[in-house]
């Protein structure tokens, strides 16, 4: 190697590099970099799911609300069947931690009734004197856990001979948190089980529908014309009115759910129709036929896994619409019936104006509704924009 | 135009016609006849049944008949506005009905009114001023809106107007106007009632119509024409009004068949809650009592409401945008 510039035609000096030939020497990625490119596509997803704090905190509330429901007898404080007749209607009793500027712990202060006898009604007061601190991890009302297990532990209970109603009671004195807790259970294993079979039922007809083609797809893109032309809650409401009196509270249940799913399905059918009305055309699709693939095996196999993350966000932006349609059909007293207990039951208590005016802690139950129906929003938002991370 | 008009009409008769079939089945979905609970029934109450009646009633809806012939009995009746016959009542179904729909129809369509023109604006704005203030608290609407079942949003504003303002909302006029003839004052009254409703039930498809649009307008926004005006030194208004807006104004008026259905759910509900004098009440009043004709003639009502309307919003787009009237571009 010389310093001096080459005259023209004048020849280089033989030069050989003795270390290992390295193809990527020029553009060397940086460890980030290098993270990046070699993760997969779903941890990718997670990466841009997480930027996304909204979805990911509600995500962790679903998660907690699922929890609570599994073990629902645990956490609320009552039987969900416990009266209380002392205190009929009694208004929601504030947590307090310092009683006389001296730091106890939760307690409430106990109730004072008495009898307004120009109205006909019970006042409560809560009396300084009776505090009544809770207690965690104690023994109360007795329960089956899921119907099976004798046990009486909760995770918190009222001091011996007290109450905590911290929602208040209803009309059979009953405490509106045990019946919300409890209503938990059935309200979002409704949306699951619904959306479970409208998610069955849009993906083998929207992916026959786009697989096929022809007369297959006329059928269905009709049958959705169809079932999208009638009002969804007034449609409900005809065939749930449908279901015979005489079933038992879990044929109702099993009933509502058939019903809600097989209303569902046209959104999801269509979103998969489309995809694959694309994905069919590919070259990945031609090579599977040619092998002689059969088409459930295609679809199943080859077509639906391209785009599962975007099933997930759109099942699970269509969860809510079904625990709202089972809160609308039991609140009208034509879903699902007491003894069974979700959040549409419990309102079924507020159908009055005038008993709402004078009780309103009976309206409750919308807040959970609220913040569960939001917080599949935000997850199923999250989920949408993380499902196609290379966009 | 006017073939795609005709063409689109045609489709339209094919729809209605499995529509009716389908609530003609529903309607024959409780078992046996109606006849028969009601003959059960009265002579349950040790009334006399007087069978006469019972056999001019069965006569004329054709229950003796074979299944499809009922069906046709039904929808010849059907179209000669004849709805069947409400056993509960003991009146022909449209003389229960009444005034019901045009009520049902008046409040779809000023609910449908108030959801475009509060959406527009705010949709238009929050995708040209994205991330702003005010994009930020439509956005909050817009959750808002999504997530509130409006039957509840109805009984809590309830409350509250109890509570505040001593006022109780129900009915969409003044009491003293209900047996009234049509007058003047009877409309005012109809229309300073029908606001609640509208925004009760106007919210949650407002808050859908928001977001969509504004992710329309802004992919529009991102895209190189948009650029091309701006740097052509066109102003900010013609650059965003003239092209941007009337391409995602395609969306906005194809958004009629998804919002007329929701709209119309919601009503239902929300008549219920607040006693208004439309379809919901009698609709759940009629399915309890499993008065099969009277919700069938509701259900029917309803469907073909949102029909006509999905058909407006075809014709509107088809007026708006050249591509769509020129055939098979339209089955993409």
């Amino acid at each position: 190697m010389s310093d001096r510039d080459l005259l023209p035609g004048e020849r280089l000096d033989h030069y050989v590099n003795d270390g290992p030939f390295d193809p990527y020497e020029v553009e060397k990625l940086t460890p980030q970099q290098e993270r990046y490119y070699r993760a997969s596509e779903w941890r990718i997803m997670w990466w841009r799911f997480c930027r996304h704090r909204v979805a990911l905190w509600s995500g962790v509330f679903l998660l907690l609300v699922y929890a609570s429901v599994v073990i629902c007898e645990f956490v609320a404080p009552y039987n969900l069947h416990s009266r209380d007749i002392q205190h009929i209607f009694a208004p929601p009793q504030t947590l307090h931690f310092f009683h006389e500027g001296e730091f106890i712990g939760p307690f409430v202060y106990g109730f004072d009734t008495e009898m307004d006898m120009e109205n006909l009604q019970r006042v409560y007061k809560p009396n300084p004197d009776k505090v009544q601190p809770l207690r965690f991890f104690c023994r109360g009302d007795p329960y089956k856990f899921w119907g099976q297990v004798d046990a009486d532990l909760h995770l918190f209970c009222p001091a011996e001979r007290g109450t905590a109603f911290l929602f208040g009671t209803d009309r059979l004195g009953r405490d509106m948190m045990s019946r919300i807790i409890y209503g938990a259970r059935i309200s979002l294993t409704i949306g699951l089980i619904a959306v479970a079979i409208s998610f069955v039922l849009g993906v083998v007809i929207g992916g026959a529908a786009g697989y096929f083609g022809g007369f297959i797809d006329a059928l269905t893109l009709r049958s959705i014309e169809i079932i999208r032309s009638f009002p969804e809650i007034p449609l409900f409401m005809t065939l749930s009115a449908l279901l015979p009196v005489t079933w038992s509270p879990i044929g109702v249940f099993a009933g509502i759910s058939i019903i809600i799913g097989f209303l569902e399905w046209p959104g999801l059918a269509r979103a998969v129709r489309a995809k694959i009305l694309s994905l069919r055309e590919e070259d990945f699709t031609t090579a599977a036929q040619l092998m002689g693939a059969s088409p459930a095996r295609i679809i199943g196999r080859h077509l639906l896994p391209s785009f599962t993350s975007h099933l997930i966000a759109s099942v699970t932006l269509s969860i809510p619409t079904a625990i709202l349609g089972e809160t609308a059909l039991s609140y009208l007293g034509i879903g699902l019936r007491a003894p069974v207990t979700s959040w549409g039951v419990v309102l079924n208590e507020a159908q009055d104006i005038t008993v709402v005016a004078v009780f309103p802690w009976l309206l409750l139950p919308v807040v959970p509704l609220f913040l569960v129906v939001l917080a599949f929003n935000f997850l199923g938002d999250g989920l949408r924009d993380a499902a196609d991370p290379y966009k | 135009m006017l073939s795609y008009f005709a063409r689109r009409l045609l489709v339209m008769i094919p729809t209605l016609l499995v529509i009716s079939l389908v609530v003609f089945v529903i309607i024959q979905l409780p078992p046996g006849d109606y006849l028969e609970t009601l003959i059960g029934e009265m002579q349950a109450q040790g009334e006399n049944v007087d069978p006469a009646r019972i056999a001019f009633l069965r006569q004329q809806y054709g229950l003796d008949k074979p299944m499809i012939e009922q069906y046709w009995v039904w929808l010849f009746g059907l179209l000669h506005g004849d709805l069947g016959y409400s056993f509960e009542f003991e009146l022909p179904v449209v003389e229960v009905i009444g005034d019901r729909f045009w009520f049902t129809a008046l409040l779809a369509l000023s609910t449908t009114l108030f959801t475009y023109v509060v959406s527009f604006p705010i949709g238009i704005y929050s995708a040209v001023r994205q991330y702003s203030i005010g994009d930020y608290a439509a956005t909050f609407i817009g959750y808002f809106g999504l997530a509130m079942p409006n039957f509840l949003f109805a009984l809590v504003l309830l409350y509250y107007a109890n509570v505040w303002f001593d006022l109780s909302i129900g009915g969409l006029m003044d009491p003293k106007y209900l047996d009234a003839p049509w007058s003047l004052e009877k409309v005012g009254s109809v229309i300073s009632h029908l606001w609640i409703p509208m925004i009760v039930i106007g919210t949650s498809g407002t808050a859908a119509m928001i977001r969509r649009l504004r992710a329309n307008m802004l992919d529009e926004l991102q895209k190189q024409y948009v650029v091309t005006a701006r740097a052509k030194g066109l102003s900010p208004v013609k650059a965003i009004v003239k092209y941007p807006l009337r391409m995602s104004l395609n969306h906005f008026i194809s958004d009629i068949g998804q919002i007329l259905p929701a709209v119309i759910s919601g009503a239902a509900l929300v008549s219920i809650v607040m006693d208004l004098p439309t379809n919901g009440p009698l609709l759940l009043r009629s399915l309890q009592s499993q008065d099969m004709f009277l919700a069938g003639a509701f259900l029917m009502f309803e469907a073909v409401l949102v029909v006509i309307g999905v058909f407006i919003s075809d014709v509107l787009l088809a007026m708006l945008d050249p591509r769509i009237r020129l055939g098979e571009g339209a089955t993409k």
